[in-house]
C-alpha cells in the first residue's frame, strides 16, 4: 500500500520566499532518501518552496479569494513529501521514525486512496482520474 | 500497546532492519544459515521483550547486539566442546574484535555488497525454486515465516521446514558468501531474476486458490526488484525485469471485476491502470534498452517482455494496440528465449495482427508439445481463436478443458462461463 509522508516544518509558513538550505542537513536527508530507495520502497518525492513564494485561495462565502504568501493565519504548511510503497501503516511509521528530521519538523503519514477503497458509484464518478493524472504528467521514473 | 499492535510494529521494524542485520551477520559468520539462525533468535527476543518495554530508539542496533551475543555464545560453546566449528571459528576465532568492528561499520555504512552476496546466496541454483523464493522473501524482503506461509497459502510448518532444509543444503554444498564473477555471474543473476519474477507471478496470477490476485506478493516482488536494481544498476536485464513487473502491476486494479473475477487484458478499463507505475516502468524500460544498446548486445528476455507490456500500456484503447510491433517483439523473444509459452503468446499476437487463422496455425503446432499438455492457457487461447473463426462447438470443448486444467477457482469460473456462451 502507498503512503504519503508529508513533511511539515514548523515556521515554514513564514519562511522567506528564497530558501537557504543548510548543506549538511540536505546531505543527511539525501542519505535518508537513498535508504528509502535502496529498500525499494520509494516511489516519488518532492520538496516544496515556502508559502511566501506561493498563494492561498480561500472560498469564504462561496467566492474564491486569493491571498499571496506569507499567509498570517497559516499555522502549518507542507515542506515536501515522499510517496512510499510498504506493507502496512506500521512500516510507514517505522520509515518516518528513521528520518533525520529537525526538532521543528513533523511528519504526517497518510495512506493514498485507491479506487478499490470506494463503492462502485464513486469509482464510476472518478473513472477519469488516472487519465487526468497521466495528462498532467504524473508519469515519472 | 496491545500485543497484536506490538507484533505489527515489530514486524515492520523487522522488515526494515533484517536485510542489513542478516547481511552483516553473514559477512561475520560467512554462513547465511548461521546468520539467519542468529537473526531469528534476535527477532524472538524482540517479540518477547518489546511488547513490555516498547521498541528501543535504535532497534537495528538492539537486534544486532542480541545477535552478536548469541554468536559469542555459539563460539564459546564450540570452543568448550573443543570441536572445530568451521563456519564460525574460521572468521571469529582469531579476529573477533576486528570482525566486531567491521560488523558495527556494516550497520552504518553502505552494505550494498553484503546485500548482493546475500541475495546471490539465497537464490543459489543448488536450491529448489520454492526454497530460493522462501529464503529470498525472508532474507531480503524481511517477511516472517508466517507472512510467507500466508502469501503462498501453505502451512507455516511447510515454510519453516523449507527454510531449514535450504540452510542445510547451502551448508552441505559449501556455498560461499560471495558475489560470483565472470560467466558464473550471469547464470546466478538469471536465477535471482527468476525468483523475483516467480514471486511476482504468484501474486499476479495465483496458480491456485480462491483469489485471482494477491497484490501484497506483487508489491513484495516490486520492492525486491527495485532493491536489486539499486545493487546492480549496470545490468540491463535487472531494469528490464523492474520495467516488466511495474507495467504489469499497473493493471492490477483493472484485472479484477466487481465480484473478484478475472478481467482479461483487452477488456480492461484502461482508466484504472496505475499511471505512476506505468511511468516508472517505461523509465526502467528506457534504462534497460539504453544499457543493452550501449553494451552492444541484444535486448534480453525480460526487456523484450517489458517492451511488449509497454505496447499495451501506451495504447489508449485496446483497438489502438500496435499488434505488428508486438509480433516483432515476440519474434525476437522467441529467438532469444524460445519456449512453448512464448510461442503461445506469439500466436495470440499474430492472431490480433494478421487474423485468427494465422494464430490458430501456430497454436495447433503446439498441441503435441508435452510441456503444455496440462497448461490451461493453451485450450483457453485455442478456444478464443475458434470463437473468432465461428467454430463454436469446438471452442466450447476447449474452454471446458481449460476449466478442468486450471487450479485457480476464479479462472475456472471464467472458463466455464465462456464455455456456456458457446453451447449450441
Amino acid at each position: 500500500m502507498r503512503f504519503m509522508m508529508l513533511m511539515i516544518p514548523k515556521g515554514y509558513e513564514s519562511a522567506p520566499p528564497k530558501l537557504e538550505l543548510p548543506v549538511d542537513r540536505v546531505e543527511a536527508m539525501m542519505k535518508y532518501n537513498e535508504s528509502l530507495q535502496k529498500a525499494g520502497v520509494l516511489l516519488a518525492l518532492d520538496g516544496l518552496h515556502p508559502l511566501s513564494a506561493g498563494a492561498r485561495v480561500s472560498f469564504a462565502g462561496g467566492k474564491p479569494k486569493v491571498t499571496d504568501g506569507p499567509y498570517a493565519e497559516a499555522k502549518e504548511v507542507l515542506g515536501g513529501y515522499w510517496m512510499i510503497d510498504v506493507r502496512s501503516k506500521e512500516d510507514a511509521v517505522e520509515w518516518a521514525k528513521r528520518c533525520p528530521a529537525a526538532e521543528n519538523e513533523v511528519i504526517e503519514i497518510r495512506q493514498v486512496q485507491e479506487m478499490s477503497d470506494f463503492p462502485e458509484d464513486v469509482q464510476r464518478a472518478a473513472a477519469g482520474l488516472p487519465e487526468i493524472q497521466e495528462k498532467v504528467g504524473q508519469r515519472r521514473g | 500497546m496491545v500485543p497484536n499492535d506490538a507484533n505489527r510494529t515489530i514486524e515492520a521494524v523487522w522488515r526494515i532492519e533484517s536485510p542489513r542485520l542478516l547481511a552483516g551477520l553473514a559477512r561475520l559468520t560467512r554462513d547465511v544459515g548461521v546468520a539467519e539462525d542468529l537473526a531469528q533468535e534476535a527477532l524472538l527476543s524482540a517479540l518477547e521483550r518489546w511488547p513490555q518495554t516498547g521498541v528501543p530508539d535504535n532497534p537495528g542496533a538492539w537486534l544486532m547486539a542480541v545477535a552478536k551475543n548469541r554468536a559469542l555464545d555459539l563460539l564459546r560453546r564450540a570452543k568448550r566442546l573443543e570441536r572445530k566449528h568451521e563456519e564460525l571459528s574460521g572468521e571469529l576465532g582469531g579476529s573477533w574484535t576486528s570482525a566486531e568492528s567491521s560488523l558495527d561499520a556494516a550497520l552504518d555504512d553502505d552494505i550494498g555488497d553484503d546485500l548482493l552476496r546475500l541475495i546471490f546466496t539465497a537464490c543459489h541454483p543448488v536450491l529448489s525454486p520454492e526454497a530460493r523464493t522462501a529464503l529470498t522473501l525472508r532474507m531480503l524482503g524481511g517477511l516472517t515465516t508466517e507472512e510467507i506461509a500466508r502469501a503462498f497459502l501453505v502451512p507455516v510448518s511447510t515454510i519453516s521446514q523449507r527454510i531449514v532444509r535450504a540452510k542445510r543444503t547451502l551448508a552441505e554444498a559449501r556455498v560461499p558468501f560471495e558475489i560470483p564473477r565472470g560467466a558464473e555471474r550471469a547464470a546466478r543473476l538469471a536465477s535471482v531474476l527468476e525468483v523475483i519474477y516467480l514471486v511476482f507471478n504468484e501474486g499476479y496470477a495465483a496458480t491456485a486458490g480462491e483469489d485471482w490476485v494477491r497484490p501484497e506478493l506483487c508489491d513484495d516482488a516490486l520492492r525486491l526488484g527495485r532493491v536489486l536494481a539499486g545493487l546492480v544498476p549496470e545490468e540491463p536485464e535487472v531494469h528490464g525485469l523492474v520495467a516488466l513487473t511495474e507495467i504489469q502491476a499497473s493493471r492490477m486494479g483493472a484485472r479484477t471485476g466487481p465480484s473478484g473475477e478475472p478481467v482479461l487484458l483487452l477488456n480492461q478499463d484502461r482508466s484504472r491502470w496505475d499511471r505512476l507505475l506505468i511511468g516508472r516502468g517505461l523509465a526502467a524500460l528506457d534504462r534497460a534498452t539504453a544499457l543493452a544498446t550501449a553494451a552492444g548486445g541484444a535486448l534480453g528476455p525480460y526487456t523484450l517482455q517489458a517492451a511488449i507490456a509497454a505496447c499495451h500500456a501506451r495504447a489508449r484503447t485496446a483497438e489502438e494496440t500496435d499488434w505488428p510491433r508486438i509480433v516483432a517483439l515476440y519474434d525476437a523473444l522467441a529467438r532469444t528465449a524460445p519456449s512453448p509459452v512464448v510461442e503461445l503468446n506469439r500466436a495470440v499476437a499474430v492472431a490480433m495482427a494478421f487474423g485468427p487463422a494465422a494464430g490458430l496455425e501456430i497454436v495447433d503446432a503446439l498441441l503435441a508439445e508435452p510441456a503444455l499438455a496440462s497448461y490451461h492457457l493453451l485450450p483457453a487461447v485455442r478456444g478464443d481463436l475458434l470463437v473468432k473463426l465461428g467454430r463454436h462447438e469446438e471452442a466450447r470443448a476447449e474452454f471446458e478443458r481449460a476449466a478442468d486444467l486450471t487450479r485457480n477457482a476464479r479462472e475456472r469460473d471464467l472458463m466455464l462461463a465462456r464455455a456456456a456462451e458457446h453451447r449450441a
